[in-house]
């Protein structure tokens, strides 16, 4: 596949402070990326750029091979729904969606008949009459993404456009803005600090941190085999736990806490022999019992505290000065209490190594 | 049977109420005492009747001065407008020290007591001032007759009053979120369409408070009019003055005063149920 959206070289200084350390990326049309990762890592910093709100310091931004140097916001034929949705609240939801096909002369009556059009697609048929004040945070989020798509952008940027939203609201959002993403087929870039959302709506996952990209790829990929250090303790719950790779070839290393570990094969960065890692074992993926289980890898530990979750349960323990956290579901948790001994226990695929 | 909790549930309803006496004191003595003698003045002095109301409405001369307040409040409300927004505008995106510099400057003049400012004005369109002085100079031959017309007191009512405006906008341009004059963008708007369609409508609440508070103030503006402005386009407290001050025509001079502030209230009640307009945008 080509790519439709490229950044190169893509760097951005605000005096001394890098925000972007010459990012690339590659989108293809039609594809749902998130941009995830915390605040101040330069995911909204990118979004500007593309958006044409910020100027990079350096290098080039392409859309279907058109470079987006030199034009302004209003020449990039971009949608944008911002976080707090920015609706105009003097106009009604539709004389809302009306607006850019208005700033591109559109006579009024067709364009408020497509923008009618474009709020029954968003699922707010009847609703045009009503000013955003009169509308729900749910409803507004509708309208906003209805305006940013009625005049057929080439790109549609959302800036953590769910924040505001309750969870069971937020939830409804996602599955929306994918459905009507898919319908429309407009190539799509999230940002979100939200790992969940990120998990659950993309195509790709682009990991950022400190002004660079960690890792790129499919949600599971991202979740699964995680490049960085960062990347497995931002994105779900991890264990991290040091080690030293005592035998390259076998796969074997180790750990302070674990004892002699064998790890995945799969898709791993090169490791030598002597070097420090760090094991990635997903809480979800190791197991609780009184005594070792024979044919899986087995560690001591104390319970210290449970926490539950109704469907499921979190056991966070602790090896010596070490915590372990063990996602059990709710059934399995009733035998434990805290302060007992246990034996945690997993295979040598749920662990994934990365570097130090 | 319970006794106790009483004083509990009392004090914090009393309180407010006591902190508000001196004020309501002073209230009292000050402004609804005098009004009521106004009032009482206006249907008694020199007859019993509403016989003051009747002559003030049906003669023309209070017709015309009465006009004449109303198209000078608009008037001035309208250039403190002009004046005003695009030094509001200039306030919100030059730095934050300008846009204190510049405020600073705005209050300094809005401190400075009007009666001063009026009496400056004076010195500066005098005749021998310095703008009558720098005609001249200039080589625009005799400088016209700027003191003691519409003119002279139209420019020191804005000077006055523009603060005011200036305030009102200010205020309502910093709340705009800049999100959506960057959405607005990114739709397409640019220059007098982002203007006209987002940020004017924005404003709109500030204007309109800005307007109404100028054009209230200036319906009751005394000393400026009567100092500056022309002897044939009088306001309505000139009238006033001189009715009282001139005629000693007690009578009179009271009906044309609640007149003036019946209409004042009626503007001001009538913006607040037409005008809702920070509800709306709120």
């Amino acid at each position: 596949m080509t790519s439709y959206l490229t950044l190169s070289g893509v760097n951005k200084q605000y005096g001394a402070f890098t925000a972007l350390d010459h990012v690339d990326l590659d989108v293809e049309k039609g594809e749902f990326v998130t941009f995830l990762g915390p605040s101040g890592s330069g995911k909204t910093t990118t979004l500007m750029i593309i958006a044409g709100f910020e100027d990079a310091t350096d290098g080039a931004v392409e859309v279907a091979g058109q470079s987006l140097a030199g034009l302004a916001p209003q020449d990039r034929n971009i949608g944008i729904v911002f976080q707090n949705y920015a609706l105009f609240p003097h106009k009604t939801a539709a004389e809302n969606v009306y607006f850019p096909l208005q700033m591109r002369s559109v006579k009024r009556a067709e364009g408020l008949a497509r923008a009618e059009e474009m709020l029954t697609l968003v699922g707010l048929e009847g609703f045009g009459h009503r000013y955003p004040k009169e509308l729900s945070g749910g409803q507004q989020q509708r309208v906003a993404l209805a305006r940013a798509l009625v005049f057929e952008p080439d790109l549609l940027l959302l800036d953590e456009p769910l924040g505001a939203l309750d969870k069971n609201l937020r939830e409804q959002m996602q599955i929306e803005i994918k459905r009507i993403q898919r319908k429309l087929g407009v190539t799509t870039i999230f940002v979100t600090h939200d790992q969940s959302e990120a998990m659950s709506m993309s195509d790709r996952i682009v990991v950022f941190d400190k002004g660079n990209i960690q890792q790129a790829g499919r949600p599971l990929d991202i979740y699964h085999r995680p490049q960085t250090r960062f990347v497995a303790d931002f994105i779900g719950e991890t264990n991290l736990f040091d080690a030293t790779v005592t035998d390259a070839a076998a796969r074997r290393a180790q750990s302070p806490v674990l004892g002699e570990v064998s790890y995945a094969a799969e898709g791993l960065p090169a490791l030598a022999d002597g070097q420090e890692v760090a094991l990635v074992l997903r809480p979800e993926q190791m197991k609780l019992s009184r005594d070792p289980v024979p044919g899986r890898m087995n560690a001591a530990m104390t319970v210290e505290t449970i926490v539950n979750f109704g469907d499921s349960a979190l056991v966070i323990g602790r090896h010596g000065g070490t915590p372990i956290r063990v996602r059990l579901h709710g059934a399995d948790v009733v035998i434990l209490k805290e302060g007992d001994a246990a034996t945690v226990s997993w295979t040598e695929d749920a662990v994934y190594v990365v570097t130090r | 049977m319970s006794t106790a909790p009483r004083s509990l549930t009392d004090r914090p309803t009393l309180w407010p109420w006591l902190l508000l006496t001196p004020l309501a004191l002073y209230l009292a003595i000050f402004f609804l005492v005098p009004l009521a003698q106004v009032a009482w003045m206006s249907v008694s002095e020199p007859t019993p009747g509403f016989g003051n109301y009747a002559d003030a409405l049906t003669g023309t001369l209070f017709r015309k001065v009465m006009l004449n307040t109303f198209f000078t409040a608009a008037l001035v409300a309208f250039c403190c407008l002009l004046v005003g927004y695009p030094l509001a505008w200039l306030m919100t995106k030059t730095t934050p020290a300008r846009a204190t510099a510049i405020l600073l400057l705005i209050t300094m003049s809005f401190w400075t007591s009007f009666l001063v400012r009026t009496y400056a004005w004076m010195v500066l369109l005098g005749r021998n001032g310095p703008v009558a002085w720098a005609i001249e100079a200039l080589g625009y031959g005799e400088p016209p007759q700027m003191l003691f017309t519409r003119f002279a007191s139209t420019l020191a009512m804005v000077h006055i009053l523009a603060p005011y405006m200036i305030m009102n906008i200010y205020s309502v341009m910093t709340k705009i979120d800049p999100a959506l004059i960057r959405s607005a963008e990114s739709m397409g708007a640019r220059g007098g369409s982002l203007m006209r369609h987002v940020y004017l409508p924005l404003t709109a609440p500030g204007i309109a408070n800005g307007a109404v508070l100028v054009f209230v103030i200036c319906l009751g503006f005394y000393v400026t009019p009567v100092l500056l402005g022309s002897p044939r386009e009088q306001m309505a407290a000139g009238l006033i003055g001189r009715q009282i001050e001139e005629f000693l025509a007690f009578g009179p001079g009271s009906a044309m005063a609640m007149i003036l502030l019946a209409v004042t209230l009626v503007i001001l009640a009538v913006y607040h149920r037409r005008f809702g307009l920070d509800r709306l945008y709120g």
